[in-house]
């Protein structure tokens, strides 16, 4: 944990957000505040349509709150940057790039050394050795998923904001990326903020889960995971923590 | 090995047409009108003499021509306008009222700017290629998926790598629909325009073959040769629609 004198990497302090819709104006988030510290890896919950979303466009940059401030490392957010990427449910591999193209486009204009050879690094590292010259078209969901995990290591942000990254995968394949993502980060310790329906990966991925009520939302509740990996996710407390976690989403989990 | 039971219809119906052709023909006993061995024996008395090739060269240069020239215009363009809010909102009234404008038209205009040389003929396929390409590559930048530009703001590019790595390839595939249509539209004109003055290209040879003498074998022969030289034309388009770059867009 952080002491009091060095700020968090994330700071999200009282945020607040409505849009305007021809029904009037819609509160979604109502007053928002959570911490994370470097390093730290945090899962939010909700029930759909809390506003997962526009929580983490705005801590990502891309939108701004009507009210309260979003703190990176201490400086205000007001743009999103390459220090936090963002890897969302679509996804956003460029279609027109190869798959060495795509993880090539974040170094373009910095001093990264060879461009190549990192992109080449990080392909591997994702499992994507010998489909460097692919077409995204040419690839599986799970490896389109793998490259663009990959795009955004390349750029070593200090922040990963995945919103939602596997839900789009079949059970398995979601499992597996899953897996695949706690190598990576054993690997690049990288902070990540996490936006998730599903409370198993949050309680597999995360060190700490959030839960979200319902519009306008607010943080209901506050979990911390603290089992070591490999998470043995059928073990009696793992099953415990789901169920109090799914409790808080107002679920029963009896027949889980 | 090509499909047969693809293109054996459409053969069947082109011999059909052609044998209707020349049983009404031989039974009208028609002198003006040529059966299809006359439009044969015509096309074979143009290829020998050489004036064949001096038409279709002339035609092809004269699209070549106002074609590239509107692909110069239209594509910055477009990128512009689709980009600039401002510059859509100026300009895109003006075209949508000069777009239904037949090029045809504008034919005596093009005559009184650049009189009946090949400046006319250029003038009037650049008009009528250039509209359709602007509002085809316009409307791709408009239809550009907001996760790829979030992307690029995400990854921090400068100016000139989002317009070359992301902008351009993403509307590249609606840039070749533009040129496909803008083609075909400058093929259509240039026919027509050769038809009004001018001393060479297809239009002229249908024209100056009735005006001297009813050589019909050659009108038809002339019609025959420009519906063979267009199906080429778009062919060549949709072989742009098969680069590797921008197959992710009609593959799916």
């Amino acid at each position: 944990m952080p002491t009091r004198d060095i700020p968090s990497r994330i700071s999200v302090d009282g945020i607040g957000k409505s849009f305007a819709t021809e029904q009037g104006a819609l509160h979604v988030l109502d007053q928002i505040s959570f911490e994370v510290a470097d390093g730290d890896i945090v899962a939010i919950v909700g029930p759909s349509g809390c506003g997962k979303s526009t929580l983490m466009n705005i801590v990502a940059g891309f939108d701004r709150p009507d009210r309260g401030t979003v703190r990176i490392d201490g400086a205000v957010q007001s743009a999103p940057s390459s220090r936090g990427i963002l890897i969302s449910q679509a996804g956003s591999v460029f279609p027109w790039l190869t798959v060495q193209q795509n993880l090539m486009f974040g170094l373009n204009g910095h001093d990264h050394g060879d461009r190549r050879q990192l992109a080449d690094h990080y392909a591997e590292m994702v499992g994507l050795k010998g489909f460097e010259t692919r077409y995204p078209h040419e690839l599986s969901g799970g490896m389109l998923k793998r490259a663009e995990l990959a795009r955004a290591l390349v750029v070593k942000p200090e922040i990963l904001y995945m919103d939602e990254p596997f839900s789009a995968l079949d059970a398995l394949l979601h499992l597996r990326m899953r897996n695949e993502l706690l190598r990576i980060l054993a690997q690049e310790r990288h902070t990540v903020l996490l936006i998730t329906h599903d409370v198993e990966e949050a309680i597999h991925v995360a060190n700490r889960v959030l839960v979200l009520s319902t519009r306008p939302t607010r943080i209901q509740a506050s979990f911390d995971v603290p089992f070591a990996h490999p998470r043995k996710l059928s073990s009696a407390p793992v099953q415990e923590l789901r169920a109090a976690i799914l409790r808080e989403l107002g679920v029963d989990s009896y027949s889980a | 090995m090509i499909g047969w039971n693809r293109v054996l219809p459409a053969i069947a119906v082109i011999a059909l047409i052609v044998g209707v052709w020349w049983a009404v023909v031989v039974l009208t006993h028609s002198v003006v009108f040529p059966t299809p061995l006359q439009v044969v024996t015509g096309t074979i008395e143009l290829i020998r003499d050489g004036t064949l090739w001096q038409h279709i060269g002339a035609s092809l240069f004269r699209v070549g021509a106002g074609f590239g020239l509107a692909v110069l215009v239209a594509v910055p363009l477009g990128l512009w306008m689709g980009w600039v809010k401002g510059a859509y909102v100026t300009l895109n009234p003006l075209f949508q009222m000069l777009r239904p404008i037949s090029p045809i038209a504008w034919i005596p205009i093009a005559i009184l700017w650049f009189g009946v040389g090949d400046l006319s003929p250029i003038f009037l396929i650049f008009i009528s290629s250039v509209f359709p390409m602007v509002v085809q590559t316009t409307s791709g930048v408009h239809t550009i998926e907001k996760r790829y530009l979030r992307a690029a703001a995400n990854f921090g590019v400068s100016r000139a790598t989002l317009f070359r790595q992301v902008v351009i390839p993403a509307v590249l595939p609606q840039i070749i629909v533009g040129m496909r249509i803008g083609l075909g539209v400058a093929w259509l004109v240039v026919v027509a325009a050769e038809m009004i003055a001018l001393r060479s290209g297809l239009g002229y040879l249908i024209i100056d073959s009735r005006n001297a003498g009813n050589r019909y074998d050659l009108v038809v022969a002339g019609m025959i040769i420009i519906g063979l030289i267009g199906l080429l034309l778009d062919g060549l388009m949709r072989l742009l629609e098969g680069l590797k770059v921008v197959r992710w867009r009609y593959a799916h």
